[in-house]
């Protein structure tokens, strides 16, 4: 019941947003929600008509606008309420996994599962799990204040030197969230 | 050459075609050229410096040569391989088009160089390209050279960006996308970026940030790749025309690795096989669902 517990003061608390289907998943977690289960309350839900309506923009949305984590849950293969939604899901996914993971997002701040309606425990496993790794992970501030770190960071040196030590401001932020041009010691 | 010349020359006198895209000489190296009349496809040539992807101009993107009716197109292997695919997701009719195929043993990376085709001034993606000429083709023309062995310099890159701890990779491409100015010429020269209204111009809902910083291009590079998965056919064009010379292929090239090995599609000029993206497989590997 680790995740379950309220935050203690001043601690980080993830914001996670989820996308899911209507058919599936979103029943499973009403179901786990009128089931009265104990789940973490950091999970803000977006209701889709079915996996394969999630564009993978939906994500890098989700994190440009402060999420931390992101959850997209729908049916399980042969479930699908239109047939072939979350096969094309899956595929695409899988690949969009690989490539965050490839510009350096931590994929385990992306969480997918299929839960099927009559699924709440799973549901709730599903959240609880999610909210405790991504709390480990911190808030990931690398990824929205790119923006902001862009505008105030000294020029970056050449690519082949980025990532060995200097000129990582994205780091210190990553690491406590920290305003911009604060003086922070890099650990790279 | 006078193969290719007395080609085009025929398929232009007796009309099958009203245009020839191929190559020709310009002020500054080679460069594409349509050839309309009989008489012009003297100007036609193809060697090591004609590294452009003509597929790009049979997107259904560039309404304005569709007014050319049908034409012939030359083409290397590895720009079969975008004619294939664009044949294959339905955006050019097989019969619309006269593909003249020529023989490749390689070309060099800019089309200005005035040097000669070798283990150092090829392009990066001809090393290891197995392709000497292309199956998709109506007539094949021309002599190729012996092509270069493998792997690409890009390749190595790739492994060893993977085995960087995440925080690296990440520091990696914050440097690179943040260059990034959007003139949006990678899509522009791309063959396989079709789609009529592009994601990254619409407002409503605005996807892409559109200016220009660290964040937008991240979402704007993602875009891309996502649209090119199963697509890509590394022609190497979006390397070429980027400005600010960002490893695009890098990306391109992961994401076809990991199509490749989930999936087990390569892109190939044969229009049959199915895009891997839009089919599934009921047995799909899922061990990253929980």
């Amino acid at each position: 019941m680790d995740s379950t517990t309220p935050a203690t003061a001043g601690g980080f608390e993830p914001r996670i947003t989820a996308f899911v289907c209507n058919w599936c998943t979103y029943t499973g977690a009403d179901l786990a929600g009128t089931s009265r289960l104990q789940m973490a309350s950091n999970v803000r839900i977006i209701r889709l008509p079915c996996t394969g309506r999630i564009d993978p923009m939906f994500i890098t949305k989700a994190f440009e606008r402060g999420a931390d984590g992101i959850i997209v849950s729908g049916c399980h293969p042969a479930d699908c309420h239109y047939n072939a939604g979350n096969y094309h899901a899956r595929r695409r996914f899988a690949i969009f996994r690989e490539l965050m993971d490839f510009l350096g997002v931590d994929p385990s701040r992306i969480t997918f599962s299929w839960v099927s309606a009559s699924e709440g425990a799973k549901w709730r496993d599903v959240v609880n799990d999610a909210v405790t790794r991504v709390r480990a992970l911190g808030p990931f501030t690398a990824y929205r204040n790119m923006v902001v770190v862009q505008a105030t960071a000294p020029k970056s040196s050449s690519p082949e030197h980025a990532g060995e030590g200097e000129g990582l401001p994205m780091q210190s932020l990553a690491a406590d969230g920290v305003a911009p041009g604060a003086s922070k010691e890099v650990t790279a | 050459m006078t193969e290719l010349r007395e080609l085009a020359r025929r398929l232009l006198s007796e009309g099958t075609v009203n245009a020839v895209l191929g190559w020709e000489e310009g002020p500054r190296g080679a460069r594409p050229a349509f050839v309309t009349t009989p008489d012009g496809a003297d100007r036609l040539i193809f060697d090591h410096r004609c590294v452009h992807n003509l597929a790009s101009y049979l997107s259904p993107r560039r309404p304005h040569l569709k007014r050319l009716g049908k034409v012939a197109m030359v083409l290397k292997p590895c720009d079969a391989r975008a004619v294939a695919g664009l044949i294959r997701e339905t955006q050019v009719p097989r019969e619309n088009v006269v593909l003249i195929g020529v023989r490749c043993g390689g070309v060099v990376t800019d089309p200005d160089s005035d040097a000669t085709l070798s283990e150092a001034t090829v392009a990066d993606r001809c090393r290891g390209c197995p392709d000497r000429e292309g199956k998709l083709a109506d007539h094949t023309v021309g002599t190729a050279g012996p092509g270069f062995p493998g792997p690409s310099h890009r390749a190595q890159k790739i492994e060893e960006l993977a085995a960087k701890p995440a925080d690296q990779r990440w520091a990696f491409w914050q440097a690179e996308l943040e260059k990034c100015v959007r003139c949006h010429a990678c899509r522009q020269v791309c063959p396989m970026c079709f789609c009529d209204r592009c994601l990254a111009d619409k407002t409503q809902p605005r996807w892409i940030e559109s200016s220009p910083h660290a964040r937008g291009n991240m979402a704007w590079h993602v875009a891309r790749a996502m649209h090119l998965a199963g697509r890509c056919v590394d022609c190497g064009e979006c390397e070429r025309v980027c400005p600010q010379g960002i490893p695009l292929g890098l990306i391109t090239r992961k994401i076809a690795s990991v199509v490749a090995e989930r999936y087990d599609f390569r892109p190939s000029d044969d229009p049959a096989v199915p895009a891997p993206v839009g089919t599934y497989r009921m047995d799909d590997p899922q061990e990253f669902i929980l």
